[in-house]
């Protein structure tokens, strides 16, 4: 039983229903980041009550909860996307590697560089559809020639499999693509800056089903080659593209763990309640 | 609450078709045809005014910009004792013509022609023109030549069907003589005190060099200022406090900047008067808080999702803000520098407080040197008593309007360029 929880293979296994296994487990594959008791403050109210997750490189780790539950607060913690409200204020521990990311000598571009992040809202810059893919390797100077930036560019959008879709007018603005096209725009967009970790913050909310059907099978693709971590309101897509899910409610954790677990066998009421869809 | 339930239940069936729901429907068409009536009305009446001032001000203004000429006739071998063409070529050619006394020669051909009166049909500076003709075909010193001569100012004014008496009966006896010609000089003279002489050139190049001057200060202060103010500058009572200033700023009635300059440029710094460097400084302290409003609306139309999507993939603060909050800003940002350039360039009060109302005869050479702009031009001209100056002020207004049109579709233009759509 041991053995089957420490190969990676065994998330998906139907044995895994049934086993016990912890929600922070040692044999996801290496771990990415972990937050500790982290609070979060909008001026006088907390947002985010004494939440610790651990990410893991191998598993998609999904984010539920009713609507202002505090889970994309929580993750714009994890890219430190939340200093640019001046009113947030963010106490625990959340660490990259190690490093906590709230330390003073931490450098925030760089973080972002490494923490993707991909919106709800499809926002491609206004520019060509080659030039919002090559816009972070350029800042960051990944790309000594031009011929590596071409080849980042073709590699990210193979990666996010929309190469086949552009690669004739990649000198078209990326806005006049279609919702689901520019999304996954936006995923190469943030691969293309090799981070280490994706985050998504319901990526498929303004999408419709085929579009969205794309995402998810994206998101498959891309598990294990980035840890990824994504918000979303849809349970269903829960279920569907994550190995780990985490129930928020009220600011709280309410439960984490196995996707299958927290979907078939809850340890919690509310998670219980929420996902028959009693409240939410 | 019994009776309220029953009554709900009981209610009849809504009648659309009755007498008061069909008045009701006609009222509301009325009432939409006499809103549209009323805008109609009230576009037709500004293009009406528009139409009205322009056919007033180029119908006066167009023959501002033709003259009445006399012919002279000029026996230049006669007067000039020989003098040939090969004379007035190359190098010395200036102080050879100068040495031939024009000026003479052209004050005795009108004598011989018109009699010893005749000098006084002619405007003073006619001779010029003869002058820069021979320089430009010397041939025509060794031939007998026709010049068209401007006339005298009444003259001209009575023959453009607008003079005193004494004039016109001037003019019926040399009604057979007198031409109309295109008026040169108006465009590359400055100001004189002979109406036929003036020309709009020295106050054109004093709004240009001034333009210059307010834009090169008052645009990358404004638009740094409005970047700083929305996306660096923490929100407090400080920052309220300068958005209140700047508002007021731009509300200021712009005589009190002529003031302002006069007391900070030319007392405190002791820049020279008249100057368009004191004018252009003092238009852009006029047209920065209009700039920084405009500047502030329009990078705070920049969707935020741009801003997350740049921060998002490791762009620091500044990278945002060049990259893409600007860029996408620009359009708007311009169009409110087109609207306070416009309204600088048509500025005049706080200019005269500056000097600048001086009579300038030669255009400025430097940004240190007296100047004066269109609008002043217009205004000193406009105060003349010489009816010769008139249609002077319509032409000088024309100018001032293509100028203005010039530089308001040059801004479109850039501001069509830059224009992204998302």
């Amino acid at each position: 039983m041991t053995e089957l929880i420490d190969s990676n293979s065994s998330i998906e296994s139907p044995n895994m229903t049934a086993s016990t296994a912890p929600a922070i487990s040692a044999g996801d594959g290496p771990l990415k980041m972990t937050t500790r008791n982290v609070d979060v403050f909008y001026g006088d109210k907390q947002a985010i009550k004494d939440v610790s997750i651990d990410v893991t490189m191998d598993n998609v780790t999904a984010f539920i909860g009713p609507s202002g539950c505090g889970k994309s607060t929580f993750l714009r913690c994890m890219n430190r996307m939340n200093d640019t409200i001046p009113i947030a204020r963010v106490t625990g521990e959340i660490t990259l590697e190690g490093e906590d990311i709230y330390a003073p000598d931490m450098d925030v571009v760089q973080l972002r560089a490494r923490v993707g992040m991909v919106f709800q809202k499809p926002n491609p810059f206004p520019k060509s559809i080659y030039d919002n893919i090559a816009y972070g390797p350029r800042i960051h100077g990944l790309a000594n020639s031009k011929d590596e930036l071409d080849n980042i560019v073709e590699t990210s959008l193979q990666r996010a499999g929309l190469w086949g879709e552009v690669q004739d007018r990649l000198q078209d603005s990326g806005t006049a693509l279609s919702g689901g096209q520019q999304q996954r725009l936006c995923i190469a967009r943030a691969i293309a800056v090799d981070p280490e970790v994706i985050l998504m913050d319901e990526p498929c909310s303004a999408l419709d089903p085929i579009a969205t059907a794309k995402i998810e099978e994206l998101i498959h693709e891309l598990r294990g080659k980035y840890a990824i971590v994504i918000v979303t309101h849809n349970m269903q897509q829960a279920a569907r593209v994550s190995q780990r899910t985490a129930f928020f409610h009220l600011g709280t954790l309410v439960e984490y763990g196995v996707t299958s677990e927290i979907f078939t066998n809850p340890t919690e009421e509310r998670t219980r309640d929420y996902i028959t869809g009693r409240y939410g | 609450m019994n009776s309220s339930a029953t009554m709900t239940g009981k209610r009849a069936p809504t009648d659309w078709h009755s007498d008061d729901m069909q008045r009701r429907i006609r009222k509301r068409y009325a009432s939409e045809r006499r809103f549209k009536a009323l805008g109609l009305a009230a576009i037709i009446l500004s293009a009406s005014f528009l139409a009205f001032l322009l056919v007033v001000m180029v119908g006066n203004g167009l023959r501002g910009f033709t003259q009445t000429e006399l012919p002279v006739e000029i026996d230049f071998p006669a007067m000039t004792g020989g003098a040939s063409a090969n004379q007035f070529t190359g190098p010395n050619g200036a102080a050879n013509l100068q040495s031939l006394g024009v000026r003479d020669i052209v004050n005795a051909s009108i004598e011989i022609q018109y009699g010893e009166e005749g000098k006084e049909l002619f405007s003073g500076g006619g001779w010029q023109s003869v002058s820069s003709q021979i320089l430009e075909n010397p041939d025509i010193v060794e031939t007998k030549t026709t010049v068209y001569l401007p006339a005298e100012s009444e003259i001209d004014v009575a023959y453009k069907g607008d003079g005193s008496a004494d004039a016109e009966k001037m003019v019926s006896t040399l009604d057979d003589k007198l031409t109309t010609g295109f008026n040169w000089n108006f465009l590359s003279n400055s100001d004189a005190t002979d109406p036929m002489q003036v020309g709009i050139w020295g106050a054109l190049k004093g709004s240009l060099i001034t333009m210059f001057i307010t834009l090169a200060i008052a645009f990358p202060v404004g638009v740094f200022s409005a970047l700083y103010l929305e996306e660096y500058a923490p929100k407090n009572r400080f920052t309220d406090l300068i958005e209140v200033s700047i508002n007021n700023l731009a509300a200021v009635p712009s005589i009190i900047f002529g003031l302002l300059g006069l007391a900070v440029f030319l007392n405190i710094f002791g820049l020279p008067r008249s100057a368009a460097l004191v004018g252009g400084l003092t238009l852009a302290l006029m047209t920065m808080p209009v700039i920084v409003i405009s500047g502030r609306n329009a990078v705070k139309a920049v969707p935020p999702s741009i801003r997350e999507a740049a921060l998002g993939i490791g762009a620091s603060q500044m990278q945002v803000v060049f990259h893409h909050v600007l860029p996408l800003a620009l359009p708007g940002i311009l169009t409110g520098t087109i609207i306070g350039m416009a309204r600088a360039l048509g500025e005049t009060a706080p200019l005269l407080m500056i000097g600048m109302r001086a009579f300038i005869a030669t255009p400025p050479s430097g940004i240190v040197e007296p100047a004066t702009v269109l609008p002043v031009q217009i205004f000193l001209w406009s105060d003349e008593v010489n009816r010769g100056f008139v249609e002077k002020t319509s032409a000088a207004i024309i100018v001032l309007l293509v100028f203005l049109l010039t530089m308001n579709a040059l801004a479109i233009y850039l501001r069509n360029r830059f224009e992204t759509r998302w």
